[in-house]
């Protein structure tokens, strides 16, 4: 039976790239996907591109390609990414310069765009899951509206011949499952296949996630040579079940215990795990150990899809301002606790208009919220003060304020950070999956 | 004892819904995860951090729990004022909770 060799190169846009060369090297792979679209990357790149019509596209996809192109050529491995973010057409280019400066001759590049919906939707009529509101109601400047597009279109390039895949906003897992349709010839409606293939692109979307990546509890979960983590491959079949390892050589652990965490990391029904080609069925999942850092996963199913695709919409919501300040010794958490005081009580006292507070002592009740324990042995503190705010100027208030208790707050703080920024939020909806219209551009080297 | 001692946890974030996995080292132990954990104790035990609705979702063949809760990211990832804007230390929490001893 024939099996499918796909790799993860990026969990995230900032993952580390050798351990993507590595296994574009040794993983003998078919396919290597670098998954690096946030929520909210796309308006920011988006923002980007209004100011360089040169940008908008991943930072560091230069980096990765030079790291990834000469051993991917050499191997036949072909290359699918959301590295184009708010701006597919340059990143393409820029790949294209890159491979020619690298003399990888007959290279095929392939741009998919289309996801960009923003002159497609009516903010009136557009409504936000969030709230159940219309976008018009929002009454903040919109900045991006980018749909979660399917397999289609991947399919399609690949198809056309395309060695290297660069799109914008497409579901994580699609990226994976589109040379699954191509390769294996699945239909658009077998729904158990497109679930299976959407199961194998969820766990490897995060890369070193499943391979004992954010798994590490010593003691109960060691995790061998965890500073040198190897990302994952999945060998796959013809029917859609998978074996999830990683290259011999790196660090990590692939184990049930590692796949079952990142089966429902960021799931709500596992029955229903909502995508642009299918409603995906995790929930009758089963993993077996197939032998070390080897887990075989079968069970996965799915369902027709809604017709519907996720609209994610980025704005310009408020500023944020943010300061902090460190408190140490035993009657650190009542020095902390006037500090915060103070700073609230002097920004009334100059009338700076916070829309919303937060007060935290980081090392007491930021993370998890009321802290009602002894606090008599606690060695430090930080406190922090955060608000929202209409005005950046505003906002560079509150760091103000922290820094202004080096000489006029309560005794021996120390080490202040400040720092005042714009928040760009997301907002999401559904438009009926006809109303974006993908296009391919086929570059050659 | 923690839960800590017989099970292992991730959390998640979409918006401003955070999920949690509660996952038994030991299979066999899923009856019992299944039957302390539910969705109306989580919630009493994550009082400040799941402030909606908590609904629990059943995987007996890996030995999984999910718990889906709502409105416990301060309005959601992007314009949270929390430290942890994702609630990705959450997980952590749940593995506090007190189990009986056995």
């Amino acid at each position: 039976m024939k099996t499918l060799r796909i790799g993860t190169g990026a969990g995230f846009a900032g993952d580390r790239i050798e351990p993507a060369t590595d296994l574009a090297r040794y993983g003998n792979l078919d396919y290597l996907v670098f998954e690096c679209l946030a929520e909210r990357t796309i308006a920011l790149a988006q923002q980007a591109k209004m100011q360089n019509p040169e940008t908008g596209f991943d930072p560091l996809l230069e980096r990765r390609m030079r790291a990834v192109l000469p051993v991917c050529y050499e191997n036949k491995t072909r290359i699918i990414s959301n590295m184009g973010a708010a701006n597919p057409q340059m990143a393409g280019k820029r790949t294209l310069e890159i491979a020619r400066e690298l003399g990888l001759k007959g290279l095929r590049i392939a741009i998919v765009c289309g996801d960009d919906v923003h002159d497609r939707i009516s903010p009136d009529q557009f409504e936000l899951m969030e709230t159940g509101q219309s976008l018009a109601d929002l009454a903040k400047p919109v900045i991006s509206a980018n749909a979660y597009l399917g397999a289609g279109p991947i399919a399609q390039a690949l198809a056309d011949g395309a060695d290297i895949i660069l799109t914008g906003r497409v579901a994580d897992p699609a990226m994976f499952l589109a040379p699954l349709i191509h390769e294996f010839g699945w239909a658009m409606d077998d729904w158990q296949k497109l679930g299976r293939g959407t199961l194998v692109g969820h766990l490897l979307e995060c890369g070193g996630q499943i391979t004992g990546g954010y798994y590490a509890d010593p003691g109960p979960k060691d995790v061998p040579d965890i500073a040198n983590l190897g990302f994952p491959l999945a060998e796959v079949s013809e029917d859609g079940n998978a074996i999830i390892t990683k290259i011999p050589g790196t660090g990590g652990l692939v184990s049930v215990a590692t796949c079952s965490e990142q089966l429902l990391y960021e799931v709500h029904d596992p029955a229903a795990y909502l995508q642009p080609d299918v409603i995906a069925d995790f929930s009758r999942v089963t993993m077996t150990q197939d032998g070390p850092d080897r887990v075989f996963v079968s069970g996965g199913d799915g369902h027709a899809r809604t017709g519907k695709l996720k609209v994610s919409v980025g704005y310009v919501d408020s500023f944020v301002g943010e300061g902090q300040i460190s408190y140490a010794g035993s009657s650190c958490v009542a020095r902390g606790r006037l500090a915060l005081d103070i700073v609230d009580q002097r920004l009334k006292m100059t009338g700076v208009n916070c829309l919303e507070t937060r007060r935290d002592l980081i090392g007491l009740d930021a993370i998890l919220g009321q802290y009602d324990g002894d606090t008599s042995h606690i060695p430090e503190v930080r406190a922090r003060f955060i608000a929202r705010t209409a005005s950046l100027a505003d906002a560079k208030r509150i760091g103000e304020e922290v820094e202004s208790l080096y000489l006029n707050g309560p005794a021996a703080g120390g080490g202040v950070t400040q720092s005042a920024r714009q928040i760009i939020a997301i907002v999401s909806g559904l438009i009926n999956e006809t109303v974006p219209s993908p296009t391919i551009t086929m570059l050659k080297v | 004892m923690r839960l800590h001692q017989i099970a292992h946890c991730r959390t998640g974030d979409k918006g401003n819904i955070s999920n949690i996995s509660v996952i038994a080292y030991d299979r066999r132990d899923f009856a019992l995860l299944a039957d302390l954990l539910t969705p109306a104790h989580v919630k009493r035990c994550l009082a400040g951090i799941a402030n909606g609705a908590v609904e629990r979702y059943e995987l007996p063949q890996l030995g999984a729990l999910n718990f889906v809760l709502h409105n416990a990211l301060g309005g959601g990832v992007t314009r949270s004022l929390a430290l942890d804007a994702h609630g990705k230390c959450l997980a952590s929490a749940m593995l506090e909770i007190e189990i009986p001893e056995r």
